[in-house]
């Protein structure tokens, strides 16, 4: 007889978790480096003079209006074509980091500009220079407004690194159809990677929902 | 780096990224069409103070909005054919699509729903309109005015979403660039085209957008 789902289950343990390893990583290390760039995108947004915030105006509209997809084909391609050999995973990161900082810069560009004006001027009227402004008047405030909108483009970070299983990256997508060519239990194991990137994507969710309660501002 | 762009590659092939764009605008319009009408009656649902139907609609909402759409797409084509389900990878693509964008509609809808004023109900009551005609011909066509604003963005997300039928080798515009990127190896002229070619389509849609908002605007 066929061994039953469970033993598959069992067979596949270490790779499952492997992959959903994999798949956490390439999330994290797309969020930390997404983030840190979006940041600095979402202040030349705000703050920056005619060209820079030109440019990065058109940086964050081409990346928005380019599927993931594409910009994950286009890493992997592209810097193999330009002789930067980055290997699928490193391309995969980098396009979803790309993608990360641009949704960022949007989020931290909304969240300074909803701030009142007559704050900053309220500041310089008692004589702050703009960076003591921007440090302890205009950012700790923004930090409140973008948190939860961040921790929503985490889960959006999870979800798009199953794109990377285009690329052959093997993270839990991928393991996951290596699993089922094995074992042909396609509907078996494609609900259990559903069930497992639910679990982490719910749990963000609910933390998001969490981080929105604590950061709302009393009124 | 010595690179000289040409592009003749890509000029030649052109027309075959033109029809996988026309089949990518062509899988989001009918999927979100499909995919408006399950999120106005989820939206309904969600609003409703029946448990008995908020709740399978909060269910399906919050499961499909946390799940990866390429693991819907790849469940759809390879596992259900194996409880018996056989229908081709465009059909398959469609209905996942409507499922998906289903779930991301409700929620717009629902936030819609609840800045209508209760007065309308209620003055629809009073004129003997059933509950039916009121959401039909009173709540609805205000509620998708109210929303168009925040229709936008997902309507356009969902629409760089069927580059995701590429993974099912659908042929629509990533996979055509993909295809053609593999042939000539003009790899970043490929994706630069590719890429201009999604993101003026995403203008064109943001920009249709606006005009049918500010021609349905509501007169103040």
């Amino acid at each position: 007889m066929a061994p039953s789902f469970l033993e598959q289950l069992w067979i596949a343990r270490y790779v499952i978790l492997s992959g959903l390893g994999m798949s956490m990583s390439i999330s994290a290390l797309a969020i930390i480096a997404g983030s840190v760039v979006g940041v600095f995108v979402g202040l030349a947004l705000v703050y920056g003079g005619g060209v820079l915030r030109f440019l990065v105006r058109a940086y964050t509209d081409i990346i928005r209006g380019t599927p993931v997809l594409v910009l994950v084909l286009a890493s992997y391609y592209v810097s193999a074509a330009v002789g930067l050999d980055l290997g699928p995973f490193s391309a995969g990161v980098l396009a979803l980091a790309i993608f990360c900082s641009s949704h960022v810069g949007e989020i931290v560009r909304g969240a300074l500009q909803a701030i009142p004006r007559g704050q900053t001027e309220a500041a310089k009227a008692i004589g702050l220079t703009f960076n003591q402004t921007f440090t302890s008047v205009l950012w700790p405030q923004a930090m409140r407004q973008c948190l939860p909108a961040w921790v929503n483009t985490a889960a959006e970070m999870v979800k798009a690194s199953t794109l990377l299983s285009v690329i052959g990256v093997a993270e839990l997508l991928l393991r996951t159809q290596e699993i089922i060519s094995r074992n042909f239990m396609s509907l078996q194991f494609y609900f259990l990677a559903g069930a497992l990137y639910f679990i982490v994507n719910f749990g963000i969710e609910r933390f998001g929902k969490y981080v929105e309660r604590k950061t709302v501002l009393p009124t | 780096m010595g690179y000289t762009l040409n592009f003749a590659a890509v000029w030649r092939n052109f027309d075959f990224l033109l029809s996988g764009l026309a089949l990518s605008l062509g899988l989001a319009v009918i999927s979100i069409l499909i995919g408006a009408a399950i999120g106005l009656v989820t939206a309904f649902a969600l609003t409703a103070k029946n448990r008995f139907a908020s709740a399978p609609a909060r269910i399906y909402v919050t499961v499909i909005r946390n799940l990866p759409i390429l693991v819907l797409v790849l469940f759809a084509y390879f596992a259900l054919p194996q409880m018996g389900f056989r229908i081709g990878k465009i059909q398959s693509f469609v209905a996942v699509l409507s499922i998906y964008s289903g779930a991301y509609l409700a929620e717009v809808f629902r936030a819609g729903l609840l800045s209508i004023p209760r007065g309308l109900t209620e003055a629809g009551l009073a004129i003997g309109l059933t509950p039916m005609q009121i959401r039909g011909s009173i709540i609805a066509p205000l509620m998708f005015r109210n929303v168009l604003p925040s229709l936008s963005s997902t309507v356009i997300s969902l629409f760089k979403d069927t580059s995701l039928a590429a993974a099912i080798a659908v042929p629509e515009l990533t996979f055509a660039a993909r295809k053609i990127n593999v042939e000539s190896f003009r790899v970043i002229e490929t994706w630069m085209v590719t890429s201009a070619l999604y993101v003026v389509t995403c203008f064109l849609i943001a920009a249709i957008m606006r005009f049918v908002e500010r021609r349905l605007a509501l007169p103040r």
